[in-house]
């Protein structure tokens, strides 16, 4: 049919190097998801504090990381962070970029969650005795958490995608790199990335589908 | 530290790679949401199941990473069709149909927010199916739909910055070019990101004006 021998035989011998490469990117993606998560609670709470610089903080990073390029933002760690005598290797930059994101994003999800937990309910936790962060931790958050469990599950999801863009500051382990190092030692372009393709299909749907179930047995009630 | 080797020809060609950033978002936006709301039409129209192979294509294009989709494009088009086709026409190939996939989802969300009963009125008054979506379904989707979709087109506009696996020299790559030759690394991204800044965050800022307002009616 096309004028074009496919070769799959020979891509698929790569498979196993290839699962390595996607182990090391859902590996990425977890970890930029658990430190994002994390200072993005920081970040919400810098917002809440009432404190002009904590607050006006907050705002830069969240406008910045959600207007303007992921790839930027890894360029950004990589080499604009080198400039000022601080060098991090290709895993740290991509990290730093991917968590940089994933906290300017939460924290936005964060803040359209907090809409919906009304105000009384910290005054009421303030009146029995709780402390500012003993009330957000107790009340507030959980709730939070909860209410933004599914933009929280789609952030993920672009996490691993956005793991795909650290070949550009010379990162070779995650799937991505794997395949190009591949491509460049063989030339199946179309097999190798076709394969990368499905198993990229392949992660994001059993994330979706691992959070559903997560999300069922959590919010019985 | 402020002395600089930047030129005046070196902004003509960042300037270049802008234009090329905002030609090819224009072009994929344009085609990507005229796809997107007949795909998302024709979803909503012919009900899941009939639409199911529709929705398994789309959701390709938003599970896989688009420098994948880019290669892939380039690769098949490229090397297995052997079409002769530009950088530019691929890139743009590739992130209409990326575009298209959020659109239909968007422009579906639209379509169901309008409630049934108002369209059941519509019809019952004797205005046909396409009179009914033009006049009755249009306004009251595009409320729900268009702060997504500004959302959407600055998406497509920053992921735009992928396409220079595909030999497009966008204002990414022009930015990284520069680098390269003149190792002020810090100096060239913060143009470069002052550039997207600048177009994404009064257009988000609208958007988010748009959705507040238009919510409380």
């Amino acid at each position: 049919m096309f004028n074009y021998t496919f070769q799959w035989k020979q891509a698929m011998a790569r498979l196993p190097q290839m699962l390595d490469g996607a182990l090391v990117t859902m590996q990425i993606a977890l970890l930029s998801m658990l430190l994002g998560i994390l200072l993005a609670v920081v970040l919400t709470m810098f917002r809440l504090s009432g404190i002009r610089v904590l607050a006006g903080f907050t705002k830069t990073w969240v406008e910045i990381a959600r207007n303007t390029p992921a790839l930027f933002q890894i360029y950004m760690a990589h080499f604009g962070v080198a400039s000022l005598g601080i060098y991090l290797n290709p895993f740290l930059s991509l990290l730093v970029g991917i968590t940089f994101n994933n906290a300017g994003y939460l924290a936005e999800n964060f803040r359209g969650a907090l809409k919906a937990i009304p105000d009384t309910q910290t005054r009421a936790a303030r009146s029995l005795g709780l402390g500012a962060v003993g009330a957000f931790r107790h009340v507030v958050l959980p709730q939070m958490l909860r209410i933004s469990f599914l933009p929280m599950t789609n952030q993920m999801v672009w996490a691993i995608l956005m793991t795909s863009l650290g070949v550009t500051v010379g990162m070779n382990t995650d799937l991505y790199g794997v395949t190009q190092d591949l491509n460049a030692l063989t030339f199946r372009t179309f097999e190798l990335f076709a394969i990368a393709a499905v198993i990229f299909y392949v992660i994001t749907k059993v994330i979706t589908l691992g959070a559903r179930l997560i999300a069922a047995r959590l919010f019985r009630y | 530290m402020f002395d600089t080797a930047l030129t005046a020809n070196d902004f003509i060609f960042l300037a270049k790679g802008a234009w090329m950033t905002i030609l090819v978002t224009i072009v994929s936006v344009i085609a990507g949401t005229v796809l997107g709301i007949v795909f998302g039409t024709f979803r909503y129209q012919v009900g899941p199941i009939w639409a199911a192979p529709l929705t398994f294509v789309l959701d390709i294009f938003r599970s896989i990473p688009l420098l994948i989709q880019l290669v892939l494009a380039n690769a098949f088009l490229g090397t297995v069709l052997r079409l002769n086709l530009s950088g530019l026409t691929i890139a743009c190939i590739v992130l209409s149909m990326y575009c298209a996939a959020y659109c239909a989802e968007i422009v579906r969300g639209g379509i169901e927010a309008v409630p049934t009963t108002t369209r059941r009125a519509a019809r019952s008054l004797g205005l046909t199916w396409w009179q009914d979506m033009r006049e009755i379904v249009l306004p009251l989707a595009t409320r729900v739909a268009l702060p997504s979709w500004i959302g959407l087109a600055l998406g497509v506009m920053k992921d735009s910055a992928l396409v220079y696996v595909v030999q497009v020299t966008e204002l990414l790559r022009s930015t990284q070019i520069l680098i390269t030759r003149l190792q002020e690394p810090l100096l060239l991204l913060m143009i470069c990101g002052a550039f997207y800044f600048v177009i994404s965050f009064p257009l988000a800022r609208f958007g988010g004006y748009l959705e507040k307002r238009w919510s409380h009616d």
